[in-house]
């Protein structure tokens, strides 16, 4: 048995005998998730139908420890492998207990008829997604919420090694979101199961994920962890994003910085200033901010909105360089917005930069600044 | 929550049985109702001993053995038959207005029919009932390989329906014009059998048609467990381990099977095939096969010996064709039934 529960070897998809993306290599190791991001239209669902054999391969084949799925008859998979659909579940007059009842298929007699052990692990699956209470309900007139949690209480029950999901995520609020990554984050620690799904946050792809698959295009253009893959010129990339930029660090999207020649220029610090940054980008009024230390969290947001960011090492003073440059700016600007900022030991410099706005009655403050006892 | 849900279990649970003996009484009441009804009046107990005893007077004898009898089990199997057909064809298509009637099905089968008789009279003087099943089966499997080739191409249902209406009434035209240009007497009586009538079947038509019905109602019941995967879409059935091409394959050759039986026996019947598989699922307020396959064979059945039962005594002794009364009864249940999914969509 190789390390990996799951992987495909030189797997190509698409449709009608065209092949559409090539040289999949997947390896995953059981209890790991994988994710699939990429641009609407990219393939991502082909490729998780292909492996869920929903769409026969053009070339290659992937394998569930070690076995062939493209050898595997009808039945094989549905022991090992459940999916939670893009597709709507058709049917009518259903329960949410019947549907999740029909998890237990692969696992009943001729007739389909359900043991007692069967019904119990039906609630068991349900109670798993906190939707016990919806049993009787009727399938259709249920939330988006409600339905996916039950769908995926339906793909719990059928004991897969192996959960297939597209697109879980979508239609769902917040709140929703949460509690179904959730879910599945504590299935594949707990369990073991191997989750493969597609997503279209990336924030939270990031997040929940073990490995990451970036579809773009006719092949596979990253596949990593999430700390090799969310760099923000591979996201950048992937999505084609030109208006706008992701943020590494929240794993986060903003607009694009406004154009032009900046007449603002802002004082912040330890997230003072984030608020008057996205206003004035609203406002699509460009801006300077500075002086900021790198790992101020106010940085990580001026570098995405800014026109220019004047930075300083973390802990070390203010240096020459650094002040000159923010005065220099500064000085082009027609107002000065003060956020407020704690002065300490290494930057006092800027408490004369905001004496030297004051000086060119420039300034403005909202908040102000406060000193820190010396000492 | 326990005590919960073994309340909502029992509940169901009293309902399908309520059901299930509600339909045995009703096909018991019928089968009563229909012996005892007919041109010629007969006291009960004569009847009673004809049935039991086999012995009374010659006539009253012919009457229930050779006329009422055979009549009464053809409308009970082949009412039961077109309502598992319709069910069949509503499950592959997922559509609830699905049927052989309105797809053309019946009227391709009509047509096979014909032909063979007008053809075949010309050089035997005796058409088989295996020869009429197999040309009705026949022409239900290419009036439904012309559904299905719509099917590719028209993704909506309602248009689906429509190309089927138009294969019926195709159908029906060619029918009508054999039947009207043919000069055989015998021909000539086709044209009430192309109108609909569960009437003139002899106890060889009652066996083999029986034969057939219930065979694939045993074969159709087996099937209970992938139909209800399949119910929820194709993609689920598949990764629930169903074949599901095969399975396509298998349910198009039994809707077809049991709609070309009906028609080979009873011409086109219409709306039996829609009207019983939503009011059974109406009452037993689920759509699950192993209960539904069932349920719709009996209720057809009892549907049907209904219908047949106004059609011969409404307006003695002119009889009407099945299909008047079953579209009487039926289409306003189908009616009410688009209505009511309308007004729960919007």
């Amino acid at each position: 048995m190789s390390e990996y529960y799951f992987r495909t070897s030189d797997l190509a998809v698409g449709y009608n005998g065209k092949t559409l993306i090539h040289d999949i290599e997947i390896n995953i190791r059981a209890g790991e998730i994988l994710t699939l991001i990429g641009p609407n239209g990219s393939g991502k669902s082909t490729i998780l139908k292909s492996i869920t054999k929903h769409l026969a391969v053009i070339r290659g084949d992937s394998f569930i420890a070690d076995a062939s799925v493209n050898s595997m008859n009808y039945k094989e998979p549905s022991q090992k492998l459940a999916v939670v659909l893009t597709e709507r579940i058709k049917g009518e007059l259903l329960t949410c207990y019947d549907v999740v009842a029909t998890g237990r298929y692969p696992y009943t007699n001729t007739l389909g008829l359900l043991s007692p052990e069967d019904r119990e692990k039906v609630y068991d699956a349900m109670r798993r997604v906190n939707a016990d209470d919806l049993a009787e309900k009727d399938f259709t007139a249920i939330s988006d919420g409600q339905r996916q949690r039950i769908l995926l209480a339906r793909a719990i029950c059928q004991e897969p090694e192996i959960i297939v999901l597209d697109e879980p995520t979508s239609f769902l609020d917040i709140k929703h979101k949460l509690e179904l990554l959730s879910i599945l984050r504590s299935m594949a620690k707990e369990k073991g199961i191997t989750v493969i799904m597609s997503l279209h946050e990336i924030d939270f792809a990031q997040k929940v994920s073990d490995k990451i698959m970036c579809v773009k295009g006719d092949v596979i253009s990253h596949f990593g962890t999430p700390d090799e893959i969310f760099r923000e010129d591979i996201i950048n990339e992937l999505y084609g994003i030109t208006a706008g930029t992701f943020n590494i660090a929240f794993g986060s999207v903003e607009l694009p910085r406004p154009a032009g020649e900046p007449e603002v220029f802002v004082i912040s610090g330890c997230g003072s200033g984030i608020n008057t940054f996205r206003r004035l980008q609203k406002e699509n009024r460009p801006f300077y901010a500075g002086i900021l230390y790198e790992n101020d969290i106010d940085c990580q947001v001026a570098r995405s909105l800014a026109a220019e960011v004047v930075t300083e090492a973390p802990f070390m003073p203010v240096s020459d360089a650094a002040y000159e440059r923010a005065l220099a700016l500064m000085k082009k600007c027609d107002s000065v917005i003060c956020t407020g900022v704690p002065i300490g030991e290494t930057n006092r410099r800027i408490a004369s930069l905001i004496e030297a706005a004051k000086g060119l009655g420039i300034l403005q403050t909202e908040g102000g600044t406060e000193d820190l006892p010396e000492g | 929550m326990n005590k919960l849900e073994t309340n909502g279990a029992g509940t169901r649970r009293a309902r399908y049985l309520a059901v299930f003996i509600g339909l045995l009484v009703a096909f018991a009441v019928l089968t009563v109702w229909n012996i005892n009804s007919g041109s010629v009046r007969i006291p009960v107990t004569n009847i009673a001993r004809i049935i039991f005893t086999r012995q009374g007077d010659q006539t009253e004898y012919d009457i229930i053995w050779a006329l009422r009898m055979p009549r009464i089990i053809t409308s009970a199997i082949l009412g039961g038959g077109l309502a598992l057909s319709g069910f069949l064809m509503q499950t592959f298509f997922g559509n609830p207005i699905a049927g052989p009637f309105v797809l053309g099905i019946s009227s391709g089968s009509k047509l096979f029919v014909a032909l063979v008789m007008i053809v075949a009279l010309r050089f035997v003087s005796y058409v088989s009932s295996w020869m009429m099943i197999l040309a009705a089966f026949v022409g239900a499997l290419i009036a439904m390989s012309f559904v299905l080739l719509a099917a590719r191409s028209i993704k909506q249902m309602s248009m689906l329906l429509v190309a089927g209406i138009m294969i019926s009434y195709i159908c029906s035209a060619i029918t009508e014009f054999l039947i009207t240009f043919a000069q055989d007497t015998d021909i000539v009586n086709l044209h009430n059998w192309s109108m609909g009538s569960f009437s003139g079947i002899k106890w060889s038509g009652v066996r083999i048609s029986s034969f057939i019905v219930l065979v694939s109602f045993v074969v159709v019941f087996l099937m209970s467990k992938p139909i209800g995967a399949y119910q929820m879409g194709e993609s689920y059935a598949q990764s629930m381990g169903v074949n599901v091409k095969r399975f396509r394959v298998v349910l198009i050759l039994m809707s077809s099977l049991l709609a070309g039986c009906v028609t080979a026996y009873a011409g086109p019947i219409s709306f039996v095939g829609i009207a019983v598989p939503h009011l059974i699922k109406m009452l037993l307020k689920t759509a699950k096969p192993i209960l539904v396959i069932p349920a719709c064979f009996l209720g057809g059945g009892v549907f049907c010996m209904f219908c047949d039962y106004i059609a011969r005594t409404a307006f003695a002794p002119t009889e009407l064709s099945i299909s008047t009364v079953t579209a009487l009864f039926g289409a306003p249940v189908v009616i009410a039934m688009l209505i009511k999914r309308h007004s729960a969509k919007a």
